[in-house]
């Protein structure tokens, strides 16, 4: 069955659906979702990987899946590009606030802390418990803290 | 199949990017602290995750219903081409680091060539790995600094892991027929032409890490052509038990 909605509609969902791993964001947010289009009767997203390895990809696929049928609409094809690469730079300044909001030093040349604000912190590892993330230190208020890695 | 060559290019890398990952996967819950733990196991994805982007293709270019699972999971020894390096054991850190170390180096300089591959699906999987390699790089290279120029004990095993592994390097750099056609067609990278930025690399890393590099040894080689180590076989004795014991099986 064809249901008849605009793509605004469909952004709409795809914004509600959270990262997995940073739930603070949405996949919107992090500029995973690329594309909406609208073709034969045909809704097409196109979405991109972070990290080649990140094992969040298939999980928010079928969040996508789940969303959109939730909402009765089946006429979707949901794809996956890998160019352009993902990046951080994708990322804009009111999501960079969230991240911050959240506890994580969004991604930039330099590092804040999140919690104190000031740039006397310290890399603790270059990995930490996501392939985005890297652990750091802040040597004003001792909290360690994650950095979301320049990408 | 549409393209024998090409299948058999796509799927040598494939198996560069699986061996490797199935390797440095085993560090898991085993590195020397928690934080080396985990950088190792996300190179592992990274790579494992890369291995899925060239083995899905090389199966699309296959055919017959082909998938990623079957070429990683029912393919004997004997059909994996991968460089002998990347199953080489993971032996004590310094050994990982190190063969690390000379594949991330290589990674960085074949990938960026393969970018501006004429095959755009290649092309897109190369500027994705990329990013990452040069991430892996810093990692590997940071610390064959800081073990060379750590204390006795370190030096001395990081020194030991380099003799021992550079007769894997030569293989590197050694052009197969299907390299030459792919390379002729611009999909392919010139690989004997990465040695010279390559042995600079490894050069200007080591001396900072007051290491020494061998004179050029005998050089082991045979990946490319399925001829292997005999500890290939063991890692896909293990990798490939549940669909050899259980074909088909499913989550």
């Amino acid at each position: 069955m064809v249901k008849a909605v605009s793509k605004d509609f469909i952004w709409e969902l795809l914004e509600k659906i959270p990262d997995p791993e940073i739930p603070a964001v949405s996949i919107v947010d992090l500029g995973i979702t690329r594309e909406v289009i609208f073709k034969d009767d045909q809704i097409h997203i196109t979405i991109t990987p972070t990290y080649s390895g990140c094992p969040a990809i298939s999980f928010m696929k079928k969040e996508i899946v789940r969303s959109l049928e939730q909402n009765g609409i089946n006429n979707y094809q949901i794809h996956t590009t890998l160019s352009p690469p993902w990046t951080t730079d994708w990322m804009s300044d009111e999501v960079k606030a969230k991240l911050s909001d959240a506890g994580i030093a969004p991604p930039g040349k330099l590092v804040h802390c999140p919690q104190c604000d000031t740039k006397n912190v310290e890399v603790i590892s270059e990995f930490g418990s996501t392939a985005c993330k890297a652990l750091y230190k802040c040597n004003d208020c001792q909290e360690p803290f994650h950095h979301f890695k320049q990408f | 199949m549409r393209d024998t060559i090409l299948f058999k290019y796509v799927l040598s890398l494939g198996d560069d990017a699986l061996i490797s990952a199935q390797r440095l996967a085993q560090w898991a819950y085993k590195a020397p602290f928690l934080e080396e733990d985990i950088a190792l196991s996300n190179i592992s994805l990274d790579l494992f995750g890369r291995a899925n982007f060239l083995l899905e293709y090389a199966a699309e270019l296959k055919g017959e219903n082909t998938t990623a699972d079957d070429l990683a999971f029912k393919r004997d020894e004997r059909k994996f081409t991968n460089l002998l390096m990347c199953e080489h054991p993971n032996g004590n850190f310094a050994d990982t680091i190190v063969c690390r170390f000379f594949l991330d180096a290589y990674d960085k300089l074949f990938f960026y060539t393969l970018s501006k591959s004429r095959d755009k699906q290649l092309a897109s999987i190369a500027a994705k790995a990329i990013k990452e390699t040069t991430y892996h790089y810093r990692h590997s290279s940071n610390w064959v600094i800081r073990l060379g120029d750590g204390t006795e004990g370190s030096h001395r095993k990081v020194q030991e892991a380099i003799n021992n592994l550079w007769t894997f390097t030569g293989e590197f750099f050694k052009m197969t027929q299907t390299d030459i056609v792919m390379m002729k067609k611009k999909v392919g990278v010139d690989r004997k032409a990465l040695k010279i930025e390559w042995d600079k690399t490894i050069n200007d890393v080591c001396k900072e890490a007051t290491l020494r590099i061998p004179e050029n040894s005998f050089m082991t080689t045979g990946g490319r052509e399925g001829i292997h180590t005999e500890h290939l076989g063991h890692l896909l004795s293990d990798m490939q038990y549940l669909q050899r014991a259980y074909p088909d099986a499913t989550w």
